[in-house]
């Protein structure tokens, strides 16, 4: 789906139920959208800005179901000394991401909402309330794909969806990188695979390749040809 | 209508500031000529600090980077995609085409894969080779002296080969290989399979003062901000303003329609400028039309005179027709002795450090003209997806898939770079059924007719598609992985993609001696005016197994040339 239609479906009132302003005053409001503004500011289009600030003054889900969303997340992944998902910002990402992207919003409110009514009928507790067993008990059933009850399957995608959702916002964050051990995207010079780990997966630059190879010292010379094409620089 | 006119008059007013159209207005503004450049979308330079997107961390976007923003994601330097809000096309019934639009200066060259590729001496005689088609009127001794200019004013690493069909040139050093594309080398030579380092416009080395040299953050998509890789504004258009060119450039501004007098000559361009809505008209003795091949067939189309009653340019009927894309496939495999890898930085250039040209000889197999693959893989940065089913593949090895707990988290980190992934790109066959047209029932938002798009992929096509997916699923073997996914088959069309896909659609004002058989001549101009040229990839009779833009350079400065020429000797 692309930009357009996701205007479109909040223009044309499909959804729009559930894309209530949030309760504060107008200039707290304000305020929190240059706020995010700033926080998001990487080379937008005057009407990506104005798409992007839109949904950033918008809310989806509720309080309660912000909350069943931050407790699944920490439960789908632990938090532990390399950073836990609210740290990463998960349920933020996962609240923008459903007004992004318009398709999330019928499964995951869907979703929540049942899981929520099975915790009622379990445990006579709304899912918040549950503790670590119980939510073990509610989400055991519905996260493995290959194993899922039948009555259960629309739930299960729910989870994987979540899960998804979940990962992908902690590894794409400041903490998560850090987590992963990704270490690009920065200003460096390639030099090739690291030597210990080129023998570890007994590998070698072919030693007929070697004259094409950039020397890192000479990069700086303007590069100048004979007129065969041969570098001479 | 009402339209203002503009005051000034130019010698040449250039459609579009792509490739075909900056390397144009360099050419023609340092030869002295006063020229005007139209482009549809707003201006864009890749050392904005306001529009760029390099560097920036998958964090900084509220979305992580998932392209429900701009088609290849968040990040990503093309604004525009496959759709345009106000301005659709459409596709005849049972037959299908992507456009792709970049509306910016610069347009398509600020995020292109940079590969470099010139064409070779059997590319432009593919009739005579196998009969098929119809080949150049021109061969590859006219496009290589211009081949070495675009080599050493623009810059492109690769190595000297001697293969006869992949021409060497003025080469800068290339990076060593990934190790993930050690391992395809590997795998890759033991199937027979040509490996040898890529050819791409990204500066390894200095090549003049006034632009940076690559530091490797991979990010080449998002166009580079010290200039360090190829396009069209920070290599040309903005080169040739600060040497004094005198450049008249209209942004936001979209050609309605190339105007002509009472003989039918050109006179220059109407425009629409998209901020106030009001039409213009510019007056120059030259255009050069360099919209893309589908928007410069179609302002051609839409240029409508008593003298020209089929469109400028198109007594053959031919505009529009032979429209072709590059063919597309891919595979991606799991190679377990790449996992548990130590993480270290693996970014490299904006691209594959290795690919494989084609190797094989079409006498011995079952379809016409060739393909060479493209490998990925690596220890990249996670975007938008990155962690979705993150242990499926602990399928492999009987192990639960799904869960939740501390256990995905170490997945996640287990499978990081074990993935590879490769993508054919090969040569598809010009046919006439194939092309794009004016929709007569459509209208864009400021009023100008649409395409319509015919295209339908042939049997020489699916053949092709079902070779790369044999060879994608050999290599992948011989490295000691594992394809994933169903292999593609003919209810799937080998898993070729969609026409237009590729966004190598080049073709639709045909370059040939025969003005019936061809819309312009091989110098680019239109045979049935002696005003009007066309630059970008629209006059290629064929497009072989390579990437186009280094061949639309090279024809752009060769006609630019010609022009400048054609001006001393008061022709126009």
């Amino acid at each position: 789906m692309n930009r357009r239609d996701s205007i479109k479906y909040i223009a044309t009132g499909t959804l729009a139920s559930g894309l209530l302003f949030s309760g504060c005053d107008w200039a707290e409001k304000k305020e929190a959208v240059v706020k995010s503004l700033w926080k998001y500011k990487y080379g937008r289009t005057p009407s990506e800005i104005e798409h992007d600030n839109l949904l950033l003054s918008q809310k989806f889900f509720s309080q309660e179901e912000m909350e069943m969303i931050t407790q699944l997340g920490h439960f789908i992944l632990p938090r532990n000394e390399a950073g836990n998902i609210e740290e990463a910002e998960v349920p933020e990402f996962i609240e923008f991401m459903a007004k992004d992207f318009p398709e999330f919003q019928k499964p995951l409110r869907e979703g929540l909402t049942a899981i929520n009514e099975r915790a009622q009928l379990q445990f006579n507790l709304s899912f918040v309330k549950t503790d670590d067993k119980q939510k073990k008990l509610l989400i055991d059933p519905i996260a493995y794909p290959d194993a899922v009850a039948e009555a259960l399957l629309e739930q299960s995608e729910f989870f994987t969806l979540m899960r998804n959702l979940v990962l992908t916002g902690y590894f794409t964050s400041e903490v998560g990188l850090k987590d992963l051990g990704y270490q690009g995207n920065q200003p460096n010079v390639w030099d090739g695979v690291p030597e210990d780990i080129l023998r570890e997966h007994q590998m070698e630059y072919d030693p007929k390749w070697t004259s094409n190879f950039l020397d890192v010292d000479k990069r700086n010379d303007v590069a100048q040809w004979d007129g065969d094409g041969n570098l001479i620089t | 209508m009402y339209i203002l006119k503009e005051k000034k008059e130019y010698d040449v007013v250039i459609v579009g500031s792509g490739a075909g159209g900056g390397m144009a207005t360099k050419v023609l503004s340092e030869a002295g000529l006063k020229v005007a450049v139209v482009e549809a979308g707003p201006h864009f330079d890749p050392a904005n600090p306001e529009q760029m997107t390099q560097m920036k961390q998958p964090y900084h976007s509220p979305r992580r980077g998932a392209n429900t923003s701009r088609a290849f994601g968040d990040f990503d330097m093309a604004y525009g995609g496959w759709d345009i809000e106000g301005e659709p096309y459409t596709r005849a019934e049972g037959t299908d085409f992507d456009w792709f639009r970049s509306r910016m200066l610069g347009g398509r060259t600020n995020h292109w894969g940079r590969i470099s590729l010139r064409f070779g001496p059997l590319d432009f005689k593919s009739k005579s080779r196998d009969g098929i088609g119809e080949d150049w009127p021109i061969g590859y001794e006219d496009v290589k002296p211009y081949y070495d200019k675009v080599d050493k004013l623009i810059g492109v690493f690769g190595s000297k080969e001697n293969i006869y069909n992949e021409p060497d040139g003025f080469f800068l050093p290339v990076p060593k290989p990934r190790l993930h594309e050690l391992y395809y080398k590997k795998g890759a030579e033991k199937a027979g399979v040509k490996v040898m380092p890529s050819r791409m416009s990204i500066l390894t080395k200095r090549i003049n003062q006034e632009r940076g040299v690559c530091f490797y953050c991979n990010q080449c998509s998002r166009s580079c901000q010290v200039y360090a890789d190829f396009s069209a504004g920070s290599c040309l258009i903005f080169p040739a303003q600060k040497s004094g060119g005198q450049i008249a450039l209209y942004t936001d501004s979209m050609v309605r329609e190339v105007t002509v007098d009472g003989n039918g000559k050109a006179t220059g361009v109407n425009y629409i400028d998209k901020k106030s809505g009001l039409d213009y008209s510019i007056k120059a003795k030259v255009v050069v039309m360099a919209a893309s091949s589908c928007s410069t067939a179609r302002i051609l189309l839409n240029s409508k005179s008593a003298s020209h009653p089929n469109g400028l340019g198109n007594s053959s009927g031919l505009i529009g027709k032979y429209l072709h894309d590059s063919t597309g496939g891919g595979r991606m495999g799991f190679v377990p002795n790449l996992m548990n890898r130590k993480t270290y930085n693996e970014d490299g250039v904006g691209g594959m450090h290795l690919y494989s040209p084609w190797w094989l000889d079409n006498k011995k197999l079952d379809f016409a003209r060739g393909y060479h693959i493209e490998v990925w893989g690596g220890l990249g940065a996670p975007s938008y997806g990155f962690g979705f089913n993150p242990n499926d593949l602990n399928s492999f090895f009987g192990k639960p898939v799904g869960g939740y707990g501390e256990f995905l988290r170490q997945d996640v980190k287990k499978y990081y770079g074990s993935l590879i992934g490769m993508d054919g790109r090969g040569e598809s066959i010009a046919r006439k059924e194939n092309y794009c047209e004016i929709d007569p029932n459509r209208k864009d938002q400021w009023g100008i007719p649409v395409l319509r798009f015919n295209y339908k992929w042939s049997d020489e096509e699916l053949k092709q598609a079902k070779h790369m997916q044999n060879t994608f699923e050999e290599i992948i073997t011989n490295m000691g992985g594992i394809p994933l996914g169903e292999k593609p088959g003919r209810d799937k069309n080998y898993g070729l993609q969609t026409p237009g896909r590729i966004i190598h659609e080049v073709g639709t004002t045909r370059m040939g001696d025969d003005p019936k058989k061809s819309v312009v001549n091989p110098f680019e101009k239109l045979h049935d005016l002696d005003n009007v040229f066309v630059v970008d990839a629209g006059p290629f009779v064929s497009q072989a197994d390579k990437n186009p833009t280094w061949t639309i350079l090279a024809l752009s400065w060769r006609t630019s040339d010609y022009i400048v020429d054609q001006f001393k000797q008061q022709n126009f």
